[in-house]
């Protein structure tokens, strides 16, 4: 609950300071926040399967964001950083998409 | 962990901390997606193919622009071309029409009166008077009510002539335009037109003018069987 409440704050804040991104994270904002959506989508199945926990779920969140972006920036390195990104965001999609199933399950039971 | 309220506030600071910055984070990524400024975070790569795609269309572009200017010019050339054409068309037709006979004349002549009280000039003496003023560059004739035109004939006998069908009577009147002088030194030269109306009883009277008038008309001619070839 907190969590939904914090995120709603998160994007008026964001709309109302529209803050700028430094350059070097610009690449990996994107990658960043769908790996974070895929965090939260978990966390919140997790929730509903009454497993929820929220060591799981702050480890979970960080690492995902760190290894999405790092994943990229090696991508990036070796010349391939398109096709990583779309790799990711590939894998992330298909999860937060499991996730979601999950949670209509819960939800409508269906 | 010792403490369970302390580890759980903790927790809950930290989602509501992590979930803050995602909502802030998202908004960010949408909003700089939506201002179109997609370009900064393209890899070298991509953009080196976008460049490449813009210089070719670039370049199919600038051909476009130098056809169509091409054309643009040879259309006004053209234009020009015709607009000339038609001017000079125009300006042929009425000078044929002065000499067909079909359209007004007017301009510096002569004016020829030739009486007959005894009857006896010919339709000859009127020839010779139009071939005189031809030869001596007469541009349009009008002899009596009728405009001569290059198949006028005079009919008849002496007293009764007649041009291209239509009586005429005494005394003759010749309106010719062309050079005054000449026009009438043309007629009064030794042996002609003038002697040979003074030979037959008759007199003539020439008078230049600076302008004189040919309102006679003769009916265009169409043409039934000549065609213009070439």
């Amino acid at each position: 609950m907190i969590g939904v409440i914090a995120l709603a704050v998160g994007v008026v804040l964001g709309l109302w300071l529209d803050p700028t991104v430094p350059d070097w994270v610009q690449p990996y904002l994107p990658i960043a926040v769908v790996a974070a959506l895929d965090a939260v989508f978990g966390g919140l199945r997790a929730r509903l399967d009454e497993i929820f926990d929220a060591k799981v779920f702050v480890v979970s969140f960080v690492s995902n964001v760190l290894i999405a972006a790092l994943i990229v920036l090696l991508g990036d390195e070796l010349g391939v950083g398109g096709q990583l990104s779309t790799a990711v965001v590939v894998v992330f999609g298909i999860r937060i998409f499991g996730n979601a199933s999950a949670i209509r399950r819960h939800l409508f039971k269906a | 962990m010792a403490d369970p309220r302390g580890h759980r506030l903790l927790s809950g600071t930290l989602i509501a901390v992590l979930c803050l910055a995602l909502g802030v984070a998202l908004v960010t990524q949408v909003r700089r997606t939506r201002a179109g400024d997609a370009l900064a975070d393209q890899r070298p790569q991509d953009l080196v193919v976008l460049l490449d795609g813009l210089r070719q269309r670039e370049a199919a572009l600038h051909k476009e622009i130098a056809e169509s200017e091409a054309t643009l010019r040879r259309l006004r050339e053209s234009g020009q071309g015709a607009g000339a054409a038609l001017e000079e068309a125009r300006r042929r037709a009425t000078a044929l029409g002065v000499l067909a006979g079909t359209v007004a004349a007017a301009g510096p002549g002569v004016r020829v009166e030739i009486t007959d009280p005894r009857g006896r000039v010919g339709p000859e003496t009127l020839l010779d008077a139009l071939q005189e003023l031809r030869a001596a560059g007469a541009e349009a004739v009008q002899v009596g009510p009728v405009r001569t035109g290059v198949d006028s004939a005079f009919s008849g006998s002496a007293g009764r002539v007649r041009l291209d069908g239509t009586d005429l009577s005494p005394p003759y009147v010749i309106v010719a335009v062309g050079d005054p002088p000449t026009l009438a030194q043309a007629l009064n030269i030794p042996g002609g037109v003038v002697d040979s109306v003074e030979r037959a009883g008759g007199g003539s009277r020439i008078a230049q003018s600076e302008r004189v008038e040919i309102a006679a008309l003769r009916p265009e001619r169409s043409h039934k069987y000549a065609r213009p070839a070439g």
